[in-house]
């Protein structure tokens, strides 16, 4: 199923397919949020806002309205 | 050979540990904590090597690519594309991260292609096991051709091989490690037919760059732009990104392994309730809120020692040394000022010792992200609560800290708005004041006292946030940015990290105060004992004609009367209960004589008050009172609220100064009993009541009171606009409010 990172739940995972956005951060590619990279929502803030994602290599946490511009394949389990 | 420098840059992602391998190479003792971001400038340090050479080291803040995002990332930038610089290294040393070696070896990579011989030493070695990592160090050096050290500097193991690298840096390769013209073979002909010259790679940088550097000038670089389009760049950009992760990931197949199910699972544990949406901010706040308690109940004991013992010094001192205007100035100028720096040492201490440990656990990136959402309405980033949070040690830090919000909007915001928070500096007054006008007791488990410092820090932190509001509504100030925020592993705070900080802080506190106050108490009690009035000249004359006439006043009325009362009814005690065998006679020639004795001291009083009040000091101070009088104070705390204007922190020790040239009693007080005691002359009320008092502890709360701190700001933001802006508004509102209050309290 496709989706963005920013509807995963806690735990689910993801592998990055693609950055429809033109602007797409280059910064966080280079922090390991590349295609073919697995995104898992290890937590949200509360008020939803922002998110703590583990991909690649990086524990982030990034805004949502960032994490809507990161398109995954969602892995089923 | 002839001594010759080598110049080593320390270089890496964030919180790898770059500062501390600068420390333990150098023996310096930079501030270093689990957060990143804590380095956001440059600090050279030196290391002697074995064959006798230095190596001058650069630790840098860190970065996680040559593409930077924010203005402490951009400074580690700058120094490695300016060839001709002065801090252009010899030899890159990348410290990375054995957690995050595949991303840790991006920049590696970067910084190779640099064509710079290049180090790479993987820290935190021993967090592997425990994270079921394994590591094959010959061969990942042979895959990255670059000479690799596997260290730990918790344990103290690799520095020496760091030091021996650098010795041997002619054996290091400095091959590339990508072929940008991979990227787009086309586009690289095209830049190449160009420029001829020059390494594409370094082209390449120059041309995604805003950075300015190289022998390229404007004419030329217009021309690289000609080229391309930015949409075609940023896509050859991703492409770079995606071709490095590529190789790195073929140089890591074999020689680093990582057990997935090790990994994470107590850091998971511990994020889920540290971030919880519930208890994530409960435990905040009942943190900030033990802090408090700790600060104000723990402190209280060696805060009376302090206070009784520089009190018993200055006596000590009038009393030995032969008395003169040397002795004066030192019991009564430079020991009552340095006193009123010293008394408030443990509570500093405790403040970063507290800051410290949530630093080096690695909590502040929580509150990052709890505080996120709830702090952008206000124009700030949660990465603003962290130099807000440190403000309450000291602005300066905090402005620093900034540096790592990559909005300037938001940037230039909490720059604003942090001198509102309480810092160090204002914890002085606050606690003198409060101790002396909220009365003690406590409601459940909380005392009115540090209820009272607790409501000061909530209100300067609540006036900060509004202020940043109406600047977020006020600054129109067009941004593109987006927020990124690591979240490191959590770790037991280091004894050695903590302790070093809270004493290297709490040195600096009282040596950069001690500094001021000395200088500023010799001048005041200069200021305060001579005089050229006529007034002055005649003191002793003109007190006496005034005791002749009118007799003492109240004040020492009473003090005189009371004093007699308690010495006879003690005496007469005395001899009832036979511990005195003395007649009736006798007793009324001991009581003359304790009169006697009183009334000097009375007179000296008197006469030191009448001698204070027309000095140079007081003439100065009366024409000031005015301005003052309607929040509430005397002429005296407006001599202090003045040279506060310097620092803050010399409140207390003016004041000390000020009442102890003031007060010309035999006795011995310390600093809280002084101020306590001090008294309106005309209407013998006390100066610090309730009404001054919150007018006092509301203008410090609000002022622009620091002069460094104004010269930070105009550092960090490049013009005088700012800083004087915070000082006229700042003040102006501070002084608002403590004349509402007073007026409406008294
Ligand atoms: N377990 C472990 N922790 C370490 C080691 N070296 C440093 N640390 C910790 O890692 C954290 C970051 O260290 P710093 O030296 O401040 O890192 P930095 O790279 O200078 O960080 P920034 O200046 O923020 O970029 C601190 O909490 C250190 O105590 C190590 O070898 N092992
Ligand atoms: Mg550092």
């Amino acid at each position: 199923m496709v989706t963005t990172a920013a509807n995963l739940r806690k735990g689910q995972k993801g592998i990055i397919t693609e950055f429809p956005n033109e602007g797409f951060p280059l910064k966080l590619m280079e922090m390991g949020c590349l295609p073919g990279n697995t995104v898992e929502l290890v937590q949200v803030a509360p008020f939803n806002d922002p998110i703590y994602i583990n991909v690649g290599d990086s524990h982030i946490a990034i805004r949502r309205s960032l994490a809507e511009t990161i398109v995954l394949e969602l892995i089923e389990d | 050979m002839a001594t010759k420098e080598i110049k080593v840059a320390l270089l890496g992602n964030p919180n790898t540990g770059k500062t501390s391998v600068f420390n333990a190479l150098t023996g310096l003792n930079q501030k270093v904590g689990n957060y990143p971001g804590i380095t956001v400038e440059k600090k050279i340090g030196f290391c002697k090597l074995g064959n006798g050479t230095t190596a001058k080291i650069l630790d840098l803040p860190g970065t996680y690519s040559l593409n930077t995002t924010s203005l402490d990332e951009s400074i580690a930038v700058e120094i490695l594309l300016n060839k001709k610089g002065e801090y252009f290294p010899d030899v890159a040393i990348v410290v990375a991260e054995v957690e995050n070696l595949k991303r840790n070896l991006l920049l590696f990579s970067q910084i190779k292609d640099l064509g710079i011989p290049t180090v790479l030493v993987i820290n935190m070695a021993d967090r592997m096991q425990k994270n079921g990592i394994s590591l094959d160090v010959e061969s990942l050096s042979k895959e990255l051709g670059t000479k690799v050290i596997l260290s730990s500097v918790r344990n103290n193991s690799g520095i020496s091989e760091i030091k021996q690298s650098i010795e041997d840096i002619d054996a290091i390769s400095t091959d590339s490690f990508l072929d940008i013209t991979e990227v787009s073979p086309e586009y690289f002909e095209r830049l190449k037919k160009l420029f001829p010259q020059e390494d594409p790679y370094k082209l390449w940088l120059v041309t995604t760059q805003d950075v300015n550097f190289t022998e390229i000038d404007k004419n030329q670089q217009a021309q690289v732009n000609d080229i391309t389009t930015t949409v075609d760049l940023r896509r050859y950009q991703h492409k770079e990104t995606v071709l490095r992760y590529k190789k790195i990931n073929a140089s890591l197949k074999k020689a680093y392994l990582k057990d997935p199910t090790k990994a994470t699972s107590l850091k998971a544990k511990i994020d889920s309730v540290l971030t919880h949406k519930v208890w994530g901010y409960l435990i905040f706040f009942a943190i900030l809120f033990l802090i408090f308690q700790v600060i104000y109940d723990w402190s209280n004991y060696p805060m009376d020692l302090i206070d009784g013992f520089f009190a018993s010094a200055s006596n000590w001192v009038s009393k030995t040394l032969p008395s003169g205007m040397f002795t004066n100035l030192i019991a009564e100028g430079i020991l009552a000022g340095i006193g009123g720096i010293v008394i408030f040492i443990p509570q500093i201490a405790f403040l970063f010792l507290f800051i410290s440990i949530l630093e080096e656990s690695g909590y502040m990136s929580r509150v990052v992200f709890l505080m996120d959402k709830l702090m952008r309405p206000f124009g700030l980033s949660g990465k603003s609560v962290v130099p807000l949070m440190s403000g309450t040690a000291c602005a300066i830090p905090a402005i620093m800290a900034s540096r790592t919000i990559e909005n300037w909007k938001e940037r230039l915001i909490t720059i604003l708005v942090i001198p509102f928070t309480t810092c160090s500096a204002r914890l002085p007054v606050y606690l003198i004041i409060i101790s002396i006008v909220i009365p003690e007791g406590s409601f459940m488990f909380i005392s009115y006292q540090a209820f009272t410092l607790m409501a000061l820090y909530i209100l300067g932190f609540g006036v900060s946030i509004l202020s940043a509001w109406i600047l977020h509504k006020i600054l129109k100030i067009k941004t593109k940015s987006f927020f990124v925020m690591e979240m490191p592993g959590y770790k037991m705070p280091q004894a050695k990290n903590v302790g070093i900080t809270v004493l290297e802080k709490t040195k600096s506190f009282v040596f950069g105060a001690g500094k001021i106050i000395l200088a500023i108490s010799v001048i005041l009690w200069f200021l305060g004992s001579y005089g050229l009035s006529e007034d002055f000249k005649n003191a002793e004359k003109n007190v006496d004609e005034k005791i002749a006439s009118n007799g003492f006043s109240d004040f020492n009325k009473t003090f005189i009367s009371s004093n007699i009362q308690n010495y006879e009814l003690s005496l007469r005690d005395s001899v009832r209960t036979k511990v005195y065998h003395i007649n009736n006679q006798d007793i009324q020639d001991s009581l003359a004589i304790k009169r006697n004795d009183l009334i000097a001291v009375a007179k000296e009083d008197e006469l030191a008050g009448y001698k204070l009040e027309h000095s140079f000091m007081g003439q100065m101070g009366k024409a000031f009172e005015p301005l003052v009088k309607p929040l509430g104070y005397d002429w005296k705390i407006g001599i202090a609220v003045l040279a506060s204007f310097a620092a803050r922190e010399v409140f207390v020790g003016t004041l000390a100064t000020i009442y102890s040239v003031g007060s010309g009693g035999e006795e011995e007080e310390t600093i809280k009993e002084r101020l306590a005691a001090e008294v309106h002359p005309s209407t013998q009320k006390p100066v610090f009541n309730f009404a001054s008092g919150i007018s006092i502890l509301l203008f410090y709360a609000f002022a622009m009171q620091c002069m460094s701190t104004l010269a930070i700001v105009k550092r960090e933001t490049n013009t005088w606009k700012w800083p004087m802006l915070q000082l006229a508004i700042m003040t102006g509102f501070a002084y608002l409010v403590a004349l509402i209050a007073y007026q409406f309290l008294k």
